[in-house]
């Protein structure tokens, strides 16, 4: 990343507080242009509440937020960015066309209304009314309006919840696209999966606080991918497993199971240390399972 | 940035399209006036008020008073408090569409609504009920009205940012419907019980309904007693609806 470019989107120690719940808890954060960054974590993890901050929709308790290097709500940096919400909707009897032709109003140099609503996917159903859409198809016109203003920076919110996998899969293109066409994109998921498949820096939240800031190639070495299980005879005592990567260890009866992201070393180690096993199996670790593993670590400032 | 005439003139007519297409306000709007002048005002539309001021011009002012004030205050007490149900203005928000255009686009939108709807009740007034006055008269009406219904602007606003989608249609109801009735809209003042004759000259409705009486010659108040009542009650649902806005604000945004 070129460090003389300036960040599109940049939290500073910010924080956000909800009565007596701390939501976001001192997240620094910059974003660069052309970035496609996907914000990673389980429900109330901050997520969306750090969105909220970089959009205007929210101010900050603590701590500052810059868009464009702007505050947020500043009307010059809101028409340089589209917005997808998780929580928000539209009256149902426009049609597709009308609000997004409506929506591209707002901002100074909008797509070609048929443009957008092509990239969203919905060119057959450019006619119909909102409220005839099913909830797949609605989220896609939530894209369609995200779009239509050919923003610089994106901000989508759990975009693919309730698409459908057709919907998804044009939804992934369309990413692709904006990314090859070099706009910054910020969206939130809680599938791991969705952020490795679309993002180049994936940003882990959890309890307020960032707990992972890297590339999936890094992140998915950090945590524990493979999940092994074996038979013993007899129940293994806890300390045979020291000073072995593991994780999720589970030694409750005669199969033994346990998270690592290396498995030829720890089985090694434990041949070496005498373990007569059975029915050895190394799989792929559920990519859910071994997210898991990374938020649940003991919280770190 | 967009230019903010060009994001105006966008959002009233997707507005317009919106009320257009919503039956429940459109055509509520629209036929309600011209179905109540017909049970109270057909059948008497002939007589002579002990003025001289014919009953049918009398009723059909009233009337309009009528429509204008509930387009005010239904157009923006529902359509406010469902688009909140709805979460439109979370996506809104989130716009560079600043929120006094939105706000802006709605108004310009209401007085295009209620332009239709009185227009339509006084050429039916004329077609069917043969009530006949000057154009200038009819002009007068639609003008005082238009320019005097910022009360029930406010009052609209005030409903609707203080009431969810379900509430707000009965509240609307309940608050406009009684006004109406106690200021002499649906049948002359005298004809009303002694205690409600009392309390109208302290209702908006009345005072609103003045401008238009004046306009078809009845002896009426002072325009300017009309005028401060009026302002009165603007600067009094205005404070509600901003105290409403305010606490929704802090809730949602801050």
């Amino acid at each position: 990343m070129n460090a003389h470019t300036s960040p599109v989107v940049e939290l500073i120690a910010a924080s956000k507080r909800y009565g007596q719940v701390e939501a976001l808890r001192g997240v620094s954060l910059a974003i660069q242009p052309g970035e496609i960054v996907a914000m990673l974590g389980p429900n109330g993890a901050g997520k969306t509440t750090s969105i909220s901050l970089m959009l205007g929709l929210r101010q900050p308790t603590g701590g500052h937020v810059r868009l464009f290097g702007l505050p947020p709500t500043d009307r010059r940096a809101r028409s340089r960015a589209g917005v997808m919400l998780q929580e928000s909707g539209t009256t149902g009897v426009l049609t597709v066309r009308e609000i997004v032709a409506l929506f591209g109003a707002y901002y100074p140099s909008p797509l070609p209304t048929d443009q957008a609503v092509a990239m969203a996917g919905l060119a057959d159903k450019a006619d119909a009314r909102i409220g005839t859409l099913s909830g797949g198809q609605r989220q896609r016109l939530y894209f369609a309006l995200a779009i239509c203003g050919n923003p610089e920076i994106l901000f989508l919110d759990e975009p693919t919840v309730g698409m459908d996998i057709e919907a998804r899969r044009a939804f992934v293109a369309s990413i692709q696209a904006l990314a090859a066409a070099g706009k910054t994109v910020v969206f939130t998921t809680h599938y791991l999966r969705e952020a490795e498949e679309l993002a180049r820096r994936i940003v882990v939240v959890d309890h307020g606080l960032v707990i992972a800031d890297a590339t999936p190639r890094e992140l998915m070495s950090k945590v524990a991918a493979k999940r092994v299980s074996f038979e013993v005879a007899r129940p293994l005592a806890a300390d045979i497993f020291l000073g072995l990567a593991h994780a999720a260890l589970d030694l409750s009866d005669h199969r033994v199971r346990f998270l690592t992201n290396e498995p030829e070393t720890v089985l090694r180690a434990l041949f070496e240390r005498g373990v007569e096993m059975r029915d050895l199996e190394v799989a792929g670790a559920d990519l859910e399972e071994a997210f898991l593993g990374l938020t649940r670590r003991p919280e770190r400032a | 940035m967009a230019p903010l005439f060009r994001m105006l003139v966008a959002q009233t007519l997707g507005e317009l399209r919106v009320r257009w297409r919503t039956p429940a306000f459109s055509l509520t709007n629209l036929a309600l006036p011209v179905l109540f002048f017909t049970f109270f005002g057909l059948p008497v539309a002939g007589n002579t008020m002990r003025n001289g001021v014919s009953v049918g011009a009398y009723l059909l002012a009233s009337f309009a008073a009528y429509a204008v004030g509930s387009v005010m205050v239904y157009g923006f007490g529902i359509g406010v408090a469902t688009e909140r149900g709805m979460k439109v203005d979370l996506l809104m928000r989130a716009t560079p569409l600043p929120p006094a255009i939105a706000i802006l686009a709605k108004v310009l939108n209401a007085l295009a609504f209620s332009l239709l709807s009185v227009v339509v009740l006084i050429v039916y007034g004329i077609i069917v009920g043969g009530v006949r006055q000057d154009l200038t008269v009819w002009i007068d009406i639609v003008v005082r009205l238009l320019a005097g219904s910022l009360p029930f602007v406010a009052l609209g606003f005030a409903i609707g940012y203080s009431s969810g989608p379900t509430v707000a249609p009965a509240l609307a109801n309940l608050i406009f419907l009684p006004l109406s009735f106690a200021s002499g809209l649906f049948m002359p003042l005298d004809r009303l019980p002694g205690f409600v004759q009392r309390i109208a000259p302290y209702l908006p409705t009345y005072h609103y309904a003045q401008l238009a009486w004046s306009a078809v010659g009845v002896p009426s108040e002072p325009l300017f007693t009309s005028l401060a009542w009026l302002t009165g009650y603007t600067a009094l649902f205005m404070a509600v609806t901003i105290r409403a806005y305010r606490r929704e604000q802090t809730l949602k945004f801050a």
